[in-house]
């Protein structure tokens, strides 16, 4: 499961950087989603992974925190997808009015010219 | 101390939270109203804020240390509940935001604030974000506030709207964006490895770490510290910021002088604090970096000062030279640089802030089509006819003299010559470098005191140049017209730029207090670990 875990966040954020620095505004938004998925799953990993284990205590018994997962991370996570939705969703904003003002979706407001 | 005093540390976070909702459910025509609600809340930020700076500065009984205040969120004990810190060093950067925002809104109010809408919501959230990032005391609030005035900032960079703006502001949010997820790979890399968030915390158990944990906080360290770096407009992560800044609006801009301090600020805490121990086997981790990284930003900031054609670019090369003295002020680790570079800190960024607000006022009176002038009016979508500074036309007597001066003190300021409170700055620094070596000088301090000189120089040439083709070689003599609303905030600005120099004393004292503070973070940590819980003595068992 590590494995596929850390593939999964080498793919998302070679992609996300590769988009990043790609000249059209589309690709730089899709770029930063993915980055932002690469950045939520490594947060998560952080926490170390476990199959199995509920996150939260219950206060009932007395309470050995090896069968539980990490519940911090999980908050933290939770807090960076909300802002980051919120963020792509603002930069969505600002690249429609960018491509209606200079008429072109390239990210310096012009076309290169050759 | 228990009661109202006690809850006044959230306020600067609360204040303009609340004034900023409230001013959303108000229509955008009632202006008056609105800018009444954020007059109001400034000034009452900024007398919380100097308050605090009392309280901060209070010596702890008994034992001649540094005060610091901790403020439970949810009431449980730091490291387990978010908490905020309330130090010397945070005291100051909050004056210091309060001070900036009453200048830069009442420039707003004369006509900026008519731009666009929603300004006063915006500003207040941006003021909210920086208190918060100067008060939080754990990684990720920090993470969160720092979300918050990002996104604030956002607004203010397109308000007033243009092609200039928006294509700057693409950047500005692409660049953030991306340098806000190498915030979270830092700070959550610094969870894995120490297993906490809460900046004391992370200070009393960096030392301890395992040999293999100690690597990769250190990773974590470098991915947090480009991360900061980038806010703070070091060399090569800056390309942004001049264009950026040059295309905000003036009130707009005069606020951001702070946000790069913020990266600076963030910087001297943490690095201070968790890498400033001799304990650590990390102990002054990356100050080379921060070193030579300042003083390359400092060269960059120095060639685009000299090569700026317009005003707006040319203040924001000197943010990025005032950032790189401080980084590189950091970066030798030395207490009496430290100490003087707070000071220098102060003075530059009221400096800048001046100049952004003068730098408008100053290209009326070129040619109308004059650059940043044009970008004014396509926001307006108006012609010269009815330009909208002719509504009220209270103009003040001697403009072109008074912004004449204004422009020889922020000259003066940003070049750090005396008798202003730059000189003081750099001069301390420099004479703290000198001595900071023992005997012999090292060939780097020798070269950052030549850069720093160097910079002073290049400033005085170019603020000389662009002083006189707008003052003396004017093609027609007509007067523009300022209002004493848009020259009220310039002249507070620089003069308490002089009064720092008047007060220098005091000034540098608590500055070298703070610097003292700062390098003894067993201070911090335990003030902010063994914070006792309000209401612990009633209730006693907690839950």
């Amino acid at each position: 499961m590590e494995l596929i875990f850390a593939l999964a966040v080498g793919i998302l954020t070679t992609s996300g950087v590769w988009l990043l620095l790609r000249p059209r505004t589309f690709q730089v938004i899709i770029g930063l989603s993915l980055l932002s998925y690469a950045v939520n799953l490594f947060i998560f990993g952080m926490g170390r992974l476990r199959v199995g284990a509920p996150p939260v205590l219950e206060t009932t018994e007395a309470i050995d925190p090896a069968l539980f997962t990490d519940p911090l991370p999980q908050a933290l996570v939770l807090t960076a997808i909300v802002i980051s939705f919120a963020m792509t969703a603002l930069f969505l904003v600002v690249l429609l009015a960018s491509r209606g003002l200079t008429g072109t979706d390239h990210v310096d407001g012009r076309e290169d010219v050759r | 101390m228990t009661g109202m005093l006690d809850h006044l540390i959230i306020m600067p976070i609360l204040l303009p939270l609340v004034s900023g909702a409230v001013m959303l459910l108000l229509d955008e025509r009632r202006r008056t109203l609105k800018a009444g609600i954020g007059i109001v809340t400034t000034v009452t930020l900024l007398i919380v804020s100097i308050i605090l700076l009392r309280q901060a500065d209070m010596p702890l009984a008994g034992t001649g240390g540094s005060a610091v205040k901790v403020y439970q969120l949810g009431n449980w004990p730091a490291p387990f509940g978010i908490v905020l810190v309330l130090d010397r060093l945070s005291a100051l950067m909050l004056v210091l935001t309060s001070v900036l925002g009453i200048a830069s809104l009442l420039y707003a109010l004369a006509r900026w604030h008519r731009a666009g809408p929603r300004f006063h919501t915006i500003f207040q959230l941006q003021l909210m974000g920086l208190n918060g990032a100067f008060l939080t005391g754990d990684l990720f609030n920090l993470f969160v506030f720092f979300e918050v005035l990002l996104a604030a900032s956002y607004g203010l960079v397109l308000h007033g709207g243009g092609v200039m703006r928006v294509r700057a502001g693409l950047t500005y949010i692409a660049i953030n964006l991306t340098g806000s997820f190498l915030f979270l790979i830092g700070a959550s890399l610094a969870y894995g490895a120490t297993g906490t968030l809460n900046m004391a915390d992370l200070a009393r158990r960096v030392p301890t770490l395992a040999s293999s944990d100690a690597t990769m906080f250190a990773a974590s360290a470098a991915v947090l510290g480009t991360a900061f770096l980038l806010k703070a407009g070091a060399w090569p992560l800056n390309f942004w910021l001049p264009t950026t800044y040059a295309a905000a609006s003036a009130p707009s801009a005069a606020m951001f002088a702070i946000m790069s301090k913020l990266g600076v600020y963030v910087i001297l805490r943490l690095w201070t604090l968790i890498f400033g121990t001799e304990a650590s086997s990390l102990a002054g981790f990356g100050g080379e970096w921060l070193l030579f990284g300042g003083m390359l930003t400092i060269v960059f900031g120095t060639a685009g000062i000299l090569a700026s054609q317009s005003l707006t670019r040319l203040a924001g090369c000197s943010v990025l030279v005032s950032s790189g003295t401080l980084i590189a002020a950091i970066g030798t680790g030395s207490g009496a640089v430290i100490g003087s570079a707070l000071f220098y800190l102060v003075s530059s960024t009221l400096g800048i802030s001046a100049l952004f607000l003068l730098v408008e006022l100053v290209e009326r009176l070129r040619d109308p089509g004059a650059d940043v002038l044009a970008v004014t009016m396509e926001a307006y979508g108006e012609g010269d006819e009815d330009y909208p500074e002719d509504e009220v036309g209270v103009a003040i007597p001697a403009t072109v003299a008074l912004l004449g001066g204004s422009f020889i003190a922020c000259t003066l300021l940003l070049a750090g010559l005396p008798p202003l409170a730059g000189f003081i700055g750099k001069f301390g620094m420099m004479a703290a470098m000198l001595k900071m070596d023992g005997p012999a000088v090292q060939p780097s301090t020798w070269i950052l005191i030549g850069l720093l000189t160097a910079s002073g120089l290049a400033t005085v040439i170019a603020m000389t140049r662009t002083g006189i083709s707008s003052f003396w070689a004017r093609m027609d003599d007509s007067v523009p017209r300022v209002r004493v609303i848009e020259m009220a905030p310039v002249l507070c600005l620089l003069l308490l730029c002089l009064g720092l120099t008047v007060a220098g004393g005091p000034a540098m004292r608590y500055m070298e207090a703070t610097t003292q503070a700062l390098q003894t973070p067993q201070d911090y940590v335990t003030g902010v670990l063994s914070a006792p819980r309000a209401g612990s003595r009633e209730g006693g068992s907690g839950p």
